[in-house]
């Protein structure tokens, strides 16, 4: 570990907030522009899709729970479960697989 | 000063499943922040100033790498993007008057759950009802970081390999029912899980950081999409 930890946590921190308070205190129009608009709508569902995906598959002890996983908590969701249960429910099914 | 009171009580009331839901994820958040060496002190103070599972869930990997400050920076920057259209957004939502002191105090916890809830609030947004989230939504997540370092050393493997889907459960539970409803970003999802594959697979991609992979991928393939299929301002109210 070449890098302080509490760096990293200092900048984390001084962009978040400023991501969230800045718009707020500052900016009172809306965004304008109609390709930054768009860009900042796709940015978190394609963010989140990068991130889950392999990743969901290496993060368990063995990958096929970490498939069922996916593919239950994409069923869940899409009939409407909310954020927290279908969290529950990933985390079941890996418990449950890697029981067998 | 009554009206206040009520607004306060609306807030901590909306605000306990919420708080709820975030001890249960930040404990798994505080498994990747433990896997990244840090302390329950710095997890719970990560969390305190950031409020954020990707965003922090994307430090954390970087953290874990040993990679360059500036990669924290970007990725940070990246995964978070979406608070500053929310508070893009929330700003609307305030009185002209609006002190900046309720204006910081509020854009400190925007996040998807307590914007959600304050967007549907009708009329001139009291910030006393974000307060009132904020005071059992913030500690929960703080808290719930620090436990799940501190617990995640006395768990045995399997109970932390279920637990670290959690995460990735309620990004799932984010990003399909737009996708249901929104066949742009349905199919988005769709090349982005493909994309994001094969660049861990792919040679020189491969070598780069997790964290640098979904920079370039979403800066890239949001570009793309932003190109292809701009949205309406209409259509961006539903980014919530």
């Amino acid at each position: 570990m070449q890098h302080n930890i509490n760096i990293y946590l200092l900048i984390m921190a001084v962009v978040t907030l400023s991501i969230r308070i800045l718009p707020l205190t500052l900016i009172r129009k809306q965004i304008k522009n109609q390709f930054l608009q768009s860009f900042l709508y796709y940015v978190p569902y394609i963010t989140l899709a990068v991130m889950t995906f392999p990743a969901i598959i290496y993060a368990t002890q063995t990958p096929i729970a970490g498939i069922a996983a996916l593919i239950v908590g994409i069923i869940a969701a899409w009939c409407g479960a909310g954020l927290f249960p279908v969290s529950v429910l990933c985390c079941l099914v890996v418990f449950l697989i890697e029981l067998l | 000063m009554l009206q206040h009171k009520k607004a306060l009580r609306e807030g901590i009331r909306d605000g306990l499943p919420i708080g709820l839901g975030y001890l249960a994820v930040s404990f798994s958040l505080g498994v990747a922040a433990k896997n990244a060496g840090l302390t329950p002190l710095q997890g719970f103070f990560a969390s305190l100033f950031n409020n954020a599972s990707a965003g922090e869930y994307a430090g954390f990997t970087v953290i874990a790498a040993d990679a360059p400050y500036f990669e924290i920076f970007f990725i940070t920057l990246i995964a978070n993007a979406r608070y500053l259209l929310m508070s893009c957004a929330l700003s609307q939502k305030f009185s002209s008057g609006t002190s900046i002191f309720h204006r910081i105090l509020v854009g400190y916890d925007v996040t998807d759950e307590i914007f959600g809830i304050t967007i549907a609030r009708p009329g001139i947004l009291d910030p006393y009802y974000c307060y009132g989230a904020i005071l059992i939504a913030a500690p929960s997540w703080a808290g719930g970081t620090a436990l799940g370092i501190i617990a995640g050393n006395l768990m045995p493997a399997r109970a932390v390999s279920a637990l670290s889907v959690a995460l990735f459960g309620m990004f799932l539970a984010v990003i399909i029912p737009p996708a249901k409803t929104d066949k742009v970003v349905g199919l988005f999802v769709l090349i982005s899980f493909v994309a994001s594959y094969i660049c861990c697979h792919l040679p020189v991609l491969r070598d780069f950081s997790g964290g640098t992979r979904t920079i370039i991928l979403t800066v890239a393939l949001s570009a793309i999409a932003a190109i292809l299929f701009p949205v309406s301002e209409k259509e961006e109210q539903h980014a919530t």
